[in-house]
């Protein structure tokens, strides 16, 4: 069963075609990492599946309710980590605050901040701060999660924390769209991988498939990549 | 005239110096947002009336605005203005004053990165949640020295209430120096003012730390 359904999308900023006509599809427990080389159109794929752009042709369906992890965390300032996890579910989804507050509590546990709950997010570290951003996500109990290349705004030596996140949430069949240039986490965490190359889909399949394409710009991608 | 009858005086005229201040501001910085949302609207006629309507206030100065909304009504509709005197000073300030905080709240809602608002849509908060919840609160912050300098302008500012001959400090103080041929009650009323002004200062600052909490 389908959560996620894209059918020919085509995106344009201006005169520039920057989705050639995408489509995917994201089942239930499916983990789908998209990758693709700079400027192939991964971050604007995502942005129109979460609706932040709103002009594209071509549909997208779900079945659920979706969440987002950005590269740059977007975190609330003024709120400490707990208040970042806990607003939008009492606040928008008007959930009561009793019930909510454990849940955040056990997000928080899970990330690895307990300790770490009436901290503003000035005060924490990069990979700290993406780590209750996806507390955040988790929150709301979105049926599908985005990641925009969660771990391109870290230190090399705090990516391995969010992935570690990341590959957790896969394992209890968290259904999950991520982009990223991390090819050996992609190819040990997904059941799919999505290549982009200049606004198409140039070549999927399972990561093994992917990872032993005979696809010449699939292969031209990932030899760049290890050299 | 006793150094006490002159200080007692003063000290009456100081209170409505003290009243035109506080009206102004708590009216001018709620306005001074809704002057912002006419700015931003998409609305072409009303984001340009009041573009207008800032570029007037900024540019031309406060003594001619308060002498036109204290006259303007009598010459133009022979309005009885023998009451209207304070309210045509609180319209003018406070006009005066919002354009101005319009200006400064743009400024600090420009400063507010566009990952706030998306990240508010995908949680689901609704565009006046949003702003409530999220970008004012930050803008606040971004802005309270702006707002803090404006603030102290403004104390000085009360003195021009002296054009339309409203019996505040400032013209209680240089009736009583003509009639009394002593210029104590000027001295007097600098520090008034000064003093005045050093707790306006003090509150801002005690604002500013209050709000930079994280
Ligand atoms: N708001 C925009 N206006 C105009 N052009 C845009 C806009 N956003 C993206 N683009 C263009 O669309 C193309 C695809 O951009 P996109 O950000 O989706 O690439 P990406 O695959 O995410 O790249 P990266 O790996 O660098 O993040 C690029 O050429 C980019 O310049
Ligand atoms: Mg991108």
């Amino acid at each position: 069963m389908s959560i996620l359904e894209v059918n020919n999308l085509r995106k344009s900023f201006g005169t520039a075609e920057v989705l050639k006509g995408i489509s995917l599809h994201v089942d239930r427990g499916e983990v789908v990492s998209i990758i693709g080389s700079s400027g192939s159109g991964k971050t604007t794929l995502l942005r129109c599946c979460v609706g932040l752009e709103k002009e594209y042709e071509g549909e997208i369906h779900y079945d659920g309710t979706f969440g987002m992890v950005f590269q740059n965390f977007n975190l609330f300032p003024h709120f400490t980590a707990l208040r970042n996890v806990m607003d939008a579910p009492v606040k928008v989804q008007k959930r009561p605050k009793e019930e909510v507050l454990p849940e955040a509590r056990e997000l928080l546990r899970k990330v690895g901040l307990s300790d770490k709950e009436n901290a503003y997010p000035s005060t924490l570290s990069g990979g700290q701060k993406q780590r209750v951003a996806i507390a955040r996500a988790l929150a709301m109990k979105p049926d599908i999660l985005f990641f925009d290349e969660p771990t391109s705004a870290l230190d090399p030596e705090l990516t391995g924390e969010i992935l570690r996140v990341i590959r957790a949430l896969a394992e209890e069949k968290m259904t999950m769209v991520i982009v990223t240039h991390e090819m050996t986490f992609a190819r040990n965490v997904s059941d799919h991988i999505i290549f982009m190359d200049k606004g198409v889909v140039a070549d999927e399949g399972t990561p093994d498939q992917v990872f032993n394409s005979e696809n010449p710009r699939t292969r031209a991608f990932l030899g760049k990549l290890s050299t | 005239m006793s150094f006490g009858v002159i200080l007692q005086q003063l000290g009456s005229g100081f209170l409505k110096t003290v009243l035109i201040f506080s009206v102004t501001l708590v009216l001018s910085l709620p306005l001074g947002w809704v002057v912002y949302f006419g700015r931003s609207s998409r609305n072409k006629i009303v984001s340009g009336l009041v573009i207008g309507f800032i570029s007037i206030m900024s540019g031309t100065p406060l003594m001619l605005q308060l002498l036109l909304w204290y006259f303007g009504p009598f010459y133009l509709f022979r309005m009885n203005i023998g009451n209207y005197k304070f309210t045509a000073l609180i319209i003018g300030f406070s006009l005066n004053y919002s354009a101005y905080f319009a200006e400064i709240y743009r400024s600090g809602v420009e400063a507010i990165d566009v990952g706030q608002y998306e990240a508010a849509q995908i949680l689901g908060y609704s565009k006046l949640r949003t702003f409530v919840r999220i970008i004012f609160p930050q803008v606040m912050r971004i802005v309270m020295p702006a707002i803090g300098n404006e603030v102290i302008t403004l104390v000085k500012d009360t003195s021009l209430a002296y054009s339309i001959s409203y019996i505040e400090m400032f013209a209680l103080a240089k009736q009583i120096a003509a009639k009394e041929t002593t210029i104590i009650p000027f001295i007097v009323a600098g520090v008034f003012y000064y003093v005045f002004n050093y707790a306006v200062a003090k509150g801002i600052t005690l604002t500013e730390r209050k709000l930079a909490f994280y």
